[in-house]
């Protein structure tokens, strides 16, 4: 039943590419490779507020797509549609269409739980739950079960190496994971991100709330782990953004007013508006 | 220079009159515990360590015993406990997390308001409204489904200990829940989003990660109701039962620390009976203190594990 829907809903959004690759351009489609998500039409109400206009988008696969503006322009709204964490508040909502392996994400009936296990999500500051280093990593694993002790183990092991936080912490595993600093608790929600194999991580400014030195380590681990996984980072930092990411969506008050290759956006948009902003005329 | 001079002055008599302030709360614990101390020697002198343990309280005969009360005072604290914290914890999380937002404020305030209902109040409701109930449909009830254990066995007087509770567990209620409330209120939207975020479900985040990070002010919601309920007099002597009696059913009368002194302060005649009622008195004043303290030092060394 469900991979029928999966198959029908393959075809569909195929089609739909194939019809709105002339609209995006042809070369467009050629450059960015295997597309992880297609947001169409996308529109967000808070309550009778609209705060996002129609926004239409590719998100490439295993690549870092920023998305950048000044506050209040939507970015953080844009990305919490991806994994519906707006859900949790009432009165939110998205309309439009967010296609991800052939299915629309919006589509009420897909459950959200089974989604945000495919969509992780980083915040601006480090959320480190209550519980020590090791259990902080287990604890996706251990919400989805089936897991055995050996298995939650090597996992959580794996998840810290990949977020390059294991040598700092593996003779403290029982620590609670509030006893880290700022930086390694970011990292430590990485990892917890990543324990869990998602196929998509959403990144809220996650360096706002750290030094230089952190963030660099963070920039450094997304070029890392994006080998791996989509990465869609929101960011105030624009040097941050063309460092990172591979491309770039320039967003002011609601619309996605610009979106490419990041080495376009920076050096040679073609909006006016997004030349002010990169060149920090403006925001 | 001149007004550097007068801000140092003015900085240190501020400091002096809020240590000051501050230390008299310290001059009248220790003032306290020195009367009740003094008062109490007839009795002391008389009764020794066996005050503690002794469960006959006979005016007449001048011999007096603690036991029943110390013990009616703890069993009422702790099944009131028993009852209130899971009740308390429901109410919290449904008002901090679950409630439509247009209910929570006058839901909260409405919490709130039963604190504010006088403890007599509470006493007389117990008496005449909650008291017949518990005789007429809840003790029978108990005693046909859980009669084989002693503790809901005697008859259904509908006054004594288990009433007591209830109305302990009402009194103790909005404390519990509109502290507790707040502490999950204080819970970041990000933790809670991160594990939404990891795919939990609204118990499963309540569970791992909003009660365990309110912890700590969980702990201090409960000693604040368990402080009430320890000294609370009015409404417990109401419906107690007030019998000096020692009893495995939890339907039968009892007596409580609080509930002996209201009844038999005004009764008083001779000095070992007065001393021994300070004692008792002295008795409540450190059962109290050691297990807020105990309370306190628990908390504190969980919370030194953790960090």
């Amino acid at each position: 039943m469900i991979m029928d829907k999966q198959a029908k809903f393959r075809k569909k959004i195929e089609m739909k590419r194939e019809n709105e690759g002339m609209e995006l351009g042809p070369h467009k489609k050629q450059e960015m490779g295997e597309i992880k998500l297609s947001i169409r039409n996308l529109n967000f109400f808070y309550s009778d507020k609209q705060a996002l206009f129609d926004n239409t988008l590719d998100i490439a696969d295993k690549r870092v797509t920023a998305f950048i503006g000044p506050s209040g322009c939507g970015k953080s709204t844009h990305i919490r549609t991806y994994n519906r964490m707006f859900e949790l508040y009432k009165g939110f909502r998205a309309e439009g269409e967010i296609w991800m392996d052939g299915i629309n994400i919006l589509d009420p009936a897909i459950p959200a739980l089974h989604l945000r296990r495919k969509v992780g999500m980083i915040f601006q500051k480090p959320t480190p739950f209550p519980m020590s280093i090791f259990d902080n990593i287990a604890y996706g694993l251990r919400l989805y079960g089936g897991y055995s002790q050996d298995e939650i183990a090597g996992r959580v092991s794996k998840a810290l190496q990949d977020a390059a936080l294991w040598d700092e912490v593996k003779d403290k595993l029982h620590y609670p994971g509030t006893a880290l600093s700022g930086g390694q608790q970011q990292r430590l929600c990485i990892a917890r991100a990543l324990a869990v194999e998602p196929d998509v991580l959403l990144m809220d400014e996650p360096c706002s709330a750290l030094d230089p030195i952190a963030s660099s380590k963070i920039e450094e681990l997304i070029g890392v782990i994006k080998e791996k996984i989509t990465i869609i980072i929101v960011t105030h930092n624009m040097q941050q953004a063309a460092r990172v990411s591979d491309y770039t969506a320039y967003m002011y008050m609601g619309k996605l007013v610009e979106f490419g290759a990041t080495s376009k956006i920076f050096l040679n948009p073609d909006n006016k508006d997004t030349e002010d902003y990169v060149t920090g005329r403006f925001g | 220079m001149k007004m550097k001079q007068t801000k140092i002055w003015g900085d240190l008599i501020f400091r002096g009159l809020t240590a000051s302030f501050a230390s008299g709360i310290a001059v009248i614990f220790v003032a306290i515990l020195l009367v009740l101390w003094n008062q109490s020697q007839p009795s002391l002198e008389k009764f020794g360590f066996s005050f503690l343990f002794n469960t006959s309280w006979n005016p007449v005969k001048d011999n007096f015993g603690a036991l029943i009360p110390i013990v009616g005072t703890l069993l009422s604290t702790f099944l009131a406990l028993l009852f209130a914290i899971p009740i308390s914890l429901g109410i919290a999380l449904f008002l901090a997390e679950l409630a439509p937002h247009w209910l929570r404020a006058p839901f909260g305030t409405a919490i709130e308001l039963l604190a504010a209902i006088p403890s007599i109040v509470y006493g007389m409701w117990g008496l005449f409204v909650l008291g017949p109930l518990m005789a007429d449909y809840v003790q029978p009830f108990l005693k046909t489904t859980l009669g084989f254990l002693p503790l809901f066995s005697g008859p259904s007087m509908g006054i004594g200990m288990l009433t007591a509770s209830l109305v302990l567990t009402l009194m103790i209620i909005p404390f519990i829940s509109s502290v507790a409330r707040d502490v999950f209120l204080m819970v970041p939207q990000p933790l809670k989003e991160a594990a939404y975020g990891l795919g939990g479900t609204t118990w499963e985040v309540v569970r791992d990660i909003m009660i365990p990070y309110g912890r700590k002010g969980i702990a201090g919601a409960i000693f604040l109701g368990m402080g009430r309920a320890l000294g609370e007099t009015m409404a417990v002597t109401f419906v107690i039962g007030n019998a000096y009696h020692l009893s495995w059913s939890l339907f039968s009368p009892g007596n409580s620390i609080a509930s002996t002194l209201a009844n038999e302060f005004t009764e008083a005649d001779g000095t070992v009976y007065l001393s021994s009622l300070i004692e008792l008195g002295l008795v409540l004043f450190l059962i109290t203190l050691i297990i807020l303290s105990l309370a306190q030092y628990w908390l504190r060394r969980s919370q030194a594990g953790r960090a």
